[in-house]
């Protein structure tokens, strides 16, 4: 058995335990009232795709039905609009619950492969720490050369290309895209410092989260 | 009024040849006339950003952050940082916000800076431009600098999500903050009713999510048309890019005629107090804000 399934193993028939021990804010599920005002004030609820509503993820949360929580794709769905949390009549932080959700299915690998934002929000976060600046140029196009899996997809690339080739020129002539950035472009000076650090921010995570006993992080 | 100084967090986004390069031209011309002093946090890295949260978890973003609040400390003592980017400003805020309440978060964050050979002594102060221009300055003394009013232009203020939410501006609505129509009426132009001043653009599901950001954005620019804007406003970068540069494709998808510029807050502010159109970096629009060009000095 691998750390991840002796892990899930032993908090097969506590899920909300699991959460709150693991996932950012979990400690907050259990405040809870079932108003929806989350559900109703979400900008992507009323979207194709969106399974469950953050108050139905908190009661599935509550009645233990991890496989289904932690596999869906709604909490992808997260704009980070905050209208849920200035909303909620609790004051629970929905939005960072959702993200720690979704990295928590990121980490144990459960969360569903062809989610374009989980794509995305890899590509991003890479493409910020190599260099500590994003790059923007490397970053769309990354994007449009992956497919929704994350794997290279040059036919799909170029498909998605001629369809941003307005987008793109238009940026071109307003001077906000460089196409030399895909040969360096901005870069901090101390990357070597940064990378030490997240190296050793990522130690430490792991150790406070899916190794710790409960809720050591806190 | 004497010089205020600032350690300036510009973000990614704001860099030269980045797609809101043009709002930091803005920034500089109406600093310039406010007496604001801006000094780059030196060295200063990525925030991580809205969508980071997914691969990076929750230490690591926080010591991203903390990078920039260590440098700032060190090399700019006592200067708060102001950030211009709305991403940037929330994400500092809320690694600031963790980092202080949890002793635990602390200690991490400490031990991790250390291998940067940094650490946090003094936590400073972070916050957005459009704080420093309301809190620091005020309306009326905003007012002072117009010298070109914007006598006739009509502007939808549209806020979006991350000035205003969860944080926002000190003693502002979440459901209708007022400063930015309070910014463009301070100009001389016309703030007209806007009923999506605070719906979301989408984001960074701009990119991952298109078809579902662009309904978004329909309606965004669909209440501006009808409450009578020729521009929007905003004080965020993305809400810019993500507003401006899809009305190609969200006309063909919904047979729309949408062609509305969307504006950076300093702009109007450069314009207003005398700058030209380049000093505004009006030529960095990708639908050119003719309108507010034709009174530019």
């Amino acid at each position: 058995m691998s750390a991840n399934q002796q892990m899930a193993a032993k908090y097969k028939n506590s899920f909300l335990k699991e959460v709150e021990d693991q996932v950012e804010m979990g400690e907050w599920v259990k405040m809870c009232m079932q108003c929806g005002v989350c559900s109703g004030s979400c900008p992507t609820n009323f979207h194709p795709g969106w399974e469950h509503p953050p108050q139905e993820i908190f009661m599935m949360i509550r009645a233990g039905k991890r496989d289904e929580v932690l596999t869906s794709p709604s909490m992808w769905m997260c704009t980070s609009c905050y209208n849920c949390i200035v909303r909620c009549p609790r004051k629970l932080p929905i939005t960072h619950i959702m993200h720690g959700l979704a990295n928590y299915a990121h980490r144990l690998g459960v969360a569903p492969k062809d989610q374009p934002t989980r794509a995305f929000s890899k590509l991003f976060w890479n493409n910020a720490i190599a260099t500590g600046r994003v790059n923007e140029l490397k970053l769309s196009i990354g994007m449009y050369f992956k497919n929704a899996e994350g794997k290279l997809d040059i036919v799909g690339g170029i498909k998605k290309g001629m369809a941003m080739q307005g987008v793109a020129l238009g940026l071109l002539k307003a001077k906000r895209l460089n196409p030399f950035e895909l040969f360096g472009g901005h870069t901090c000076k101390d990357q070597k410092g940064i990378a030490a650090m997240l190296k050793k921010a990522k130690e430490l995570e792991d150790q406070r989260k899916p190794l710790s006993q409960s809720g050591a992080s806190r | 009024m004497a010089t205020k100084n600032y350690a300036f967090y510009p973000g990614c986004s704001s860099q030269k040849g980045a797609s809101a390069s043009n709002y930091l031209t803005s920034v500089e011309s109406m600093c310039k006339t406010l007496d604001i002093s801006l000094t780059e946090i030196p060295d200063w890295n990525c925030c991580g950003a809205s969508i980071g949260y997914g691969e990076a978890g929750e230490l690591p973003r926080h010591v991203l952050n903390a990078r920039n609040f260590a440098l700032a400390e060190t090399n700019l003592p006592g200067q708060d940082i102001v950030a211009t980017c709305a991403a940037c400003w929330l994400g500092a805020k809320e690694s600031k916000e963790r980092i202080e309440h949890s002793s635990q978060l602390m200690a991490d964050t400490q031990e991790a800076l250390k291998e940067a050979g940094l650490q946090i002594k003094v936590m400073p102060e972070i916050r957005h431009m459009a704080e420093v221009l309301v809190e620091d300055f005020g309306f009326d003394e905003l007012g002072k600098h117009v010298k070109n009013p914007l006598q006739g232009l009509k502007f939808a203020g549209y806020v979006g999500c991350q000035t205003n939410r969860p944080f926002g501006i000190a003693g502002e609505n979440f459901e209708n903050p007022m400063y930015l129509d309070k910014i463009i009426e301070t100009m001389g132009g016309e703030a007209v009713p806007y009923d999506q001043k605070v719906t979301c653009c989408g984001g960074a599901l701009a990119f991952s999510e298109p078809d579902k950001a662009q309904a978004q954005i329909k309606d965004i620019i669909e209440a501006a048309y009808d409450g009578g804007a020729e521009m929007i406003v905003t004080p965020c970068p993305l809400c810019q890019a993500n507003v401006e540069i899809y009305q190609g494709h969200i006309n063909k998808k919904y047979n729309t005629k949408f062609n509305i510029p969307v504006l950076y807050y300093s702009q109007l502010m450069t314009i207003a107090y005398g700058g030209s159109s380049r000093d505004a970096g009006l030529d960095g629009q990708v639908i050119r804000a003719a309108k507010l060009e034709a009174i530019a000095k």
